[in-house]
């Protein structure tokens, strides 16, 4: 009897303090308050992303025998496929018997109606509500807004304690980005409950602090337009405000729906979208790195300008093709005559450029490039941006331990060749250029300071050059006239890029996937620009045909916005004021405008 | 023979500790029940106390000497019961061990315990010589063994161990030879391995679980656990009464019966333990007085046959509270809830009295 004594005195005064503590983890269970992530806003405060409240199906596995008898039932019950939900059970075996599985993340009115009626002879199933992503449907804006996804164990353990297993992140896009923002804190519940786990009363809560909402500087209605003229094409838009780095139109298709993610993608989806030949899950905008096409000529256009190596009024007489180093490069299926610069820009003249480019020499053309963003990342606030590709001697040397060719540069000077741009890339760098050389980093979020800026500040005259020349390719009869904006001085420049030699081509066979990638990146006004569009359309054909109208619908809506929706009375194009343009151009212009488009002309293949 | 003995002569200072402890664990019940769908059931436990009072006066009245001379026959209607059990009896947990009886459900190996106390008294008491010859050892061994063996089938391993005691501090007293049980105890060790292949898988769970308690944290090893967390935490003055966690929100298994001492240990503390303790002791030694001051043979054997079987019953539920042992379903004697084991003790104690007094007499 004495001993026994002893036995109570040691449990009850010995190591009393442990069993308190034991007897207080039992009373008390510590419920999580999930925290909601932050919404999603448009520029206008219009939703984009946001949360409503599901159910999770909690499988309770106290009693594995009973689990392993009711498992069949809730199978045919919540239309589960029983050798999934048996795997499941099997899968959790290592985890301790009182924390619940999650067998079903998004309950249906029905599974709920089901756990619902069954309380008494299914009592294994639990509800737990949970807050889930809510995207635009249809993929729009998928790739810029990302998608959230359970923390891997990877994130929990680099993350220093700050994420917990389960813990629902952003795992793209401004998701990944802003996830800190978005996040918040999950609170929590400590709740008194008896031996069975129900709550019978409540100690206290830390209540959750919701994540905070984000701002973007995307505009809904140009969005919109850039889905919608993208639907069924690859390619990307990226409209941007050149004067603050703000992106108002972020798209790229083909897309995928991040809804599918926001539950829990089952493996055969996620293989799909790995595995389809469209690539649905690269974000194009700032992902796909395609060789510029003839877009690249204002870029040499400047290093020309600002270099002062060739004298501005360099004229060249185009036949139609050129001779460089013994190999010929065709320009047109037409010849152009006369070339001046005003007009090999306006009419995308190659010959014209290949002369150039031989004069200016790789790696000066290669400083300019780069010095005007090329080449390196934007810095947008999106994960995974390339950084595109602009060659040099030096590049090709350390990369290939090769020489660099000179006929090379003939190629480069057209944009082939090695050079590789992205959309966002172009919309900034173009955005820059013709805004004098101030090149505001792109942002998609609100904030009242501009973002950070590179400079490298072109000549007055060099800016008002170019954009004179770029108004004239829209609006002078030059490749881009279709896509004119009577009232609006929209300007651009048209690229159409070959996928792969005129050779390959032919090897190939199969002409579908290899049409030329089709560029245009356009702005306006043509001072001071306050929007500028960069649209690639892959296997687009013809810049001028695909994706100048995309940039041209974009442009229009930005100005309908901003004027109310009412067109501006005046329909003819105002002229130019700065630059004496030719006379010739000057004087057809208005009856040319109506006129079909010239087309622009394919690049002649760099190994030809 | 006469009728002997006054109001005075029975034995108030062992039913004051009896009173005491009942009260105590009337109280608990209370605490334990008071606010769960159980609720009222300290008012059931009561009417069955005061019932088992009565009986335990009527037995007490009788002379001992006539309820052992129909020891044989009350062997035979137990056993007979037993088997009813086995084929007719209502199961509950699991096991086969109640009969209904008058709208009750009446545990037959409750009575069964009295019935062999009173067979081993007259057997050993009719042992006239000092030394227990061997022969008698295999008489006592097949007498309780039948029994025995009924109730493990029910199954109820609990309350067929509890009939071993009886057996065992009888022989003693009546004289065992040190060859014979050295015999025994190596004849049991023996039987160990075979035991265990017939021990149903809940009683073999039970006593892993309490080998390795931490291996199965939810199982049986869950009960032995959530029991100690309740002594543990209760401190030495405890949580007080209706408000120790484990008790009142259910972590303690059947908290107003087995475990009870548990419940108690949580809310009233060491301190509470102590006097509960001191009681069942202060129980224990007046029963062996009172056998000690027993007129006759019978008398002593009979009464000390009682002690024993209270005495293994407390100290194996104490033990099991605090995880000196497994769990096998034994209750704490006057303390915990159950009608047939509150009877079986009343009727217990009635012989006790029934002995005491008759110790002037003849």
């Amino acid at each position: 009897m004495s001993l026994l004594l002893l036995g109570f005195w040691k449990l009850q005064i010995v190591e009393s303090d442990r069993y308190d503590q034991l007897a207080e983890q039992n009373r008390v269970r510590t419920v999580p308050v999930i925290a909601p992530r932050g919404t999603m806003l448009d520029r206008e405060g219009r939703v984009l992303v946001d949360n409503y409240p599901s159910f999770s199906v909690l499988l309770l596995r106290d009693d594995s025998d009973e689990v392993d008898r009711l498992l069949p039932q809730i199978a045919d019950g919540m239309n589960l496929s029983l050798d999934d939900l048996r795997q499941q059970v099997q899968d959790a075996g290592g985890l301790p018997h009182f924390q619940p599985i999650v067998i079903k993340p998004e309950a249906s009115p029905s599974d709920r109606d089901f756990i619902e009626s069954h309380r008494v002879d299914v009592p294994v199933l639990e509800m737990l509500m949970v807050y889930r992503r809510r995207y635009p449907r249809g993929g729009f804006m998928a790739h810029a807004s990302g998608y959230v996804g359970e923390v891997s164990s990877q994130q929990v353990e680099d993350s220093g304690g700050k994420y917990k297993p389960g813990d629902i992140v952003g795992k793209m896009g401004l998701e990944r980005q802003y996830n800190e923002q978005l996040m918040g804190t999950d609170g929590m519940r400590r709740v008194i409950v008896n031996s069975v786990g129900r709550e019978v009363g409540r100690l206290d809560q830390t209540d959750a602090i919701p994540g905070k909402p984000i701002q973007l500087t995307i505009d809904y209605d140009l969005q919109a337009i850039a889905e919608k003229d993208l639907a069924g094409k690859r390619g990307a838009v990226v409209a941007l405000n050149p004067a603050n780095g703000e992106i108002l139109a972020m798209a790229s298709q083909p897309s995928y729906d991040p809804n599918d993610f926001a539950v829990s993608i089952s493996k055969d989806e996620w293989q799909q979208l790995n595995t389809d030949p469209e690539h649905p899950l690269i974000d194009r905008a700032i992902q796909a790195q395609l060789a510029p096409g003839s877009m690249f000529k204002i870029f040499e256009t400047a290093a020309m300008l600002e270099s002062k190596a060739i004298p501005e009024d360099y004229k060249v007489f185009c036949p139609g093709y050129a001779e460089f180093y013994g190999r010929v490069f065709h320009d047109a299926e037409k010849d152009h005559g006369e070339v001046d610069l005003h007009k090999a820009i306006v009419k995308s003249c190659d010959v014209y450029f290949y002369n150039v480019g031989k004069q200016l020499g790789i790696d000066r053309i290669s400083y300019y490039a780069t010095k005007l963003g090329l080449g390196r990342k934007t810095g947008i606030d999106l994960p995974g941006e390339e950084p595109g590709l602009v060659p040099s001697e030096e590049w090709k040397e350390r990369v290939f331990h090769q020489k660099w060719y000179p006929g090379e540069t003939i190629s480069v000077s057209i944009g082939q060749g090695a050079t590789v741009v992205t959309p966002t890339q172009i919309a900034y760098t173009i955005g820059g250029l013709v805004s004098g050389g101030v090149f505001h980093q792109p942002h998609m979020l609100i904030s009242g300071t501009p973002s950070p800026e590179v400079d490298f500040p072109l000549s007055e005259h060099t800016v008002d050059f170019i954009t004179q020349a770029m108004w004239g390719v829209v609006n002078e009869d030059g490749t881009a006239a279709a896509s004119r904006l009577p009232g609006i001085e929209f300007c651009g420049k048209t690229g159409t890029a070959q996928v792969i030699s005129a050779e390959g081509k032919e090897r190939a066979g199969k002409p579908g996937d290899l049409k030329n990638n089709a560029w245009f990146v356009g702005f306006a006004p043509r001072r001071n620009p306050e929007i500028v569009v960069a649209v690639l359309v892959q296997g687009g054909g013809f810049g001028a045909v695909s994706a100048a109208p995309i940039a041209r619908d974009i442009v229009k809506a930005y100005y309908d916005k901003k004027t109310g929706g009412k067109q501006p009375p005046e329909l003819i194009t105002k002229a130019p004021a700065m630059r004496p343009a030719p006379e010739a151009a000057m004087a057809q212009q208005s009856q040319l405008a109506t006129t079909v488009p010239a087309d622009e002309k394919v690049p002649a293949a760099t190994s030809r | 023979m006469r009728q002997s003995g006054g109001i005075r002569d029975y034995d108030w200072w062992l039913l004051a500790i009896v009173f005491s402890i009942c009260g105590i664990g009337l109280l608990e019940i209370w605490s334990a029940t008071h606010a769960s769908r159980l609720a009222g059931m300290e008012w059931r436990q009561l009417s069955w106390i005061l019932l088992g009072l009565v009986f335990m006066l009527a037995i007490s009245r009788l002379d001992y000497h006539v309820v052992l001379n129909r020891a044989p026959i009350l062997y035979g209607l137990g056993v007979i019961g037993l088997i009813t059990v086995l084929a007719v009896g209502h199961t509950r947990f699991g096991a086969r061990r109640w009969l209904p009886v008058l709208g009750q459900f009446l545990q037959v190996s409750e009575l069964v315990k009295l019935v062999i106390i009173l067979l081993l008294a007259r057997f050993y008491a009719e042992v006239r010589t000092d030394r227990l010859s061997f022969g008698d050892l295999l008489k006592v061994g097949a007498l309780t063994a039948v029994p025995l063996g009924l109730i493990l089938l029910q199954p109820d391993l609990g309350t067929a161990l509890v009939l071993v005691p009886a057996v065992v501090v009888g022989a003693y007293l009546a004289g065992i030879q040190w060859k014979h049980a050295a015999l025994i105890v190596l004849a049991g060790a023996m039987m160990i391995p075979i035991g265990w292949h017939v021990l149903k898988p809940y009683q073999k769970e039970r006593v892993t679980s309490f080998l390795h308690p931490e291996e199965d944290a939810r199982g049986s090893g869950y009960q032995t656990l959530q029991s100690k967390i309740a002594v543990g935490s209760g401190g030495f003055w405890g949580k007080g009464i209706g408000r120790g966690s484990q008790n009142q929100l259910g972590f303690v298994p059947v908290r107003y019966s087995d475990f009870i001492l548990a419940a108690l240990a949580e809310e009233l503390g060491f301190a509470g333990v102590f006097v509960t303790l001191l009681l069942y002791t202060a129980l224990l030694l007046r029963m062996i007085q009172n056998a000690q001051r027993a007129k006759d043979r019978a008398g002593m054997f009979l009464v000390m046959g009682v002690a024993a079987m209270v005495g293994f019953h407390v100290l194996v539920n104490v033990a099991m509270v605090i995880g000196y042992m497994p769990v096998t379903g034994i209750p704490l004697p006057l303390m915990s809830y159950g009608g047939s084991a509150t009877m079986f003790m009343f009727l217990a104690l009635g012989l006790v009295m029934n002995v005491r007094l008759r110790r002037f007499v003849n």
